[in-house]
């Protein structure tokens, strides 16, 4: 709520990156250790980093806006109520009747260390048997890195002949 | 920054173990939690860290931009080039199995050299982020 309400930037940004390390101690408690480390890692560290990069490029005041009619907040209210709805079909965390747990999950828990030889399943899960998941994963962050570099970072080369003059004035 | 000595003092003792926690979880994630994604993310953290604290010239002279934009690809291809050695091999993409002498042997390579391929991508991703970021506007 409060970051909602907050005008200043900057503490939106560090109370969004308390809130992803809440959300890693969430990811421990229900025993997704892997998940939790990305969290901590991505969402409290380098987002924070990099939306503190972004208001030191920009401001770190919210610009007043005109104010909303009634239907943004309706839009939200209603789609929350249909996901909410939604979970009411879902089977309770940790039910073993679950589709989740009957498709291939057992495969994976009986036969990986035989078939993979890595006491993480998880990593064995991730790297082999969903491989090209991972590989697709890559690309997107291979391809959001360059997305930032050409957008970003566009400057940096054609200014580069700018910046060797710079340099030599300053020294 | 010459100033915020303490800053600077405790991140020299932080950086190491940051950087060194960084290759334990890109090695051990067949054993514990982790693996590629997260141990680029932290040592792209350290990286990171340290031009924070002793400005981006510096971390760029550490790691230079160029060899962070080869990196940036490298991973990705490194990790596409084992899926295709293996169909080379004679099994599917990304099956691991004949890189080793024994299936779980292959496996076992296979997982390892392709979450280091995880791991170069994410962390060179990451520090060129920052880099972009950093060096814009100046």
């Amino acid at each position: 709520m409060a970051i909602i309400r907050l005008h200043n930037l900057f503490a939106v940004v560090m109370l969004a990156g308390i809130y992803s390390l809440l959300a890693a101690g969430v990811f421990v408690e229900l025993d997704a250790v892997d998940v939790a480390f990305t969290e901590a890692a991505v969402g409290a560290g380098i987002t924070t980093i990099v939306m503190l990069g972004t208001l030191a490029l920009t401001t770190d005041q919210e610009r007043a806006t005109a104010r909303h009619g009634p239907w943004p907040l309706l839009l939200v209210i209603v789609t929350g109520a249909a996901l909410i709805y939604g979970t009411l079909d879902m089977p309770y965390l940790g039910d073993p009747d679950a589709p989740a747990q009957q498709h291939v999950a057992p495969r994976y828990i009986e036969q990986s260390g035989e078939e993979i030889g890595v006491p993480n399943i998880v990593t064995s899960v991730l790297a082999s048997y969903r491989g090209y998941d991972t590989l697709g994963e890559v690309g997107v962050i291979f391809t959001a890195g360059i997305g930032v570099m050409l957008l970003v970072g566009g400057r940096r080369r054609k200014d580069k002949a700018e910046e060797k003059a710079e340099g030599e004035d300053q020294t | 920054m010459t100033h915020h000595l303490i800053l600077r003092v405790i991140a020299k003792f932080l950086i190491p173990a940051i950087l060194l926690f960084a290759l334990y979880v890109q090695f051990h994630g067949d054993f514990g939690p982790g693996g590629g994604f997260q141990a680029g993310v932290i040592f792209a953290a350290g990286i990171i860290l340290y031009g924070l604290i002793f400005g981006v010239d510096t971390a760029q002279r550490v790691v230079p931009p160029k060899l962070v934009e080869v990196l940036v690809a490298a991973g990705f291809t490194l990790y596409a080039t084992v899926g295709i050695a293996s169909m080379l091999l004679g099994a599917n993409y990304l099956d691991y199995s004949p890189l080793g002498s024994e299936p779980t042997a292959g496996q076992h390579y296979g997982i390892l050299i392709i979450e280091f391929g995880v791991g170069v991508t994410v962390a060179a991703v990451m520090i060129m982020i920052f880099y972009c970021f950093a060096t814009r506007g100046r």
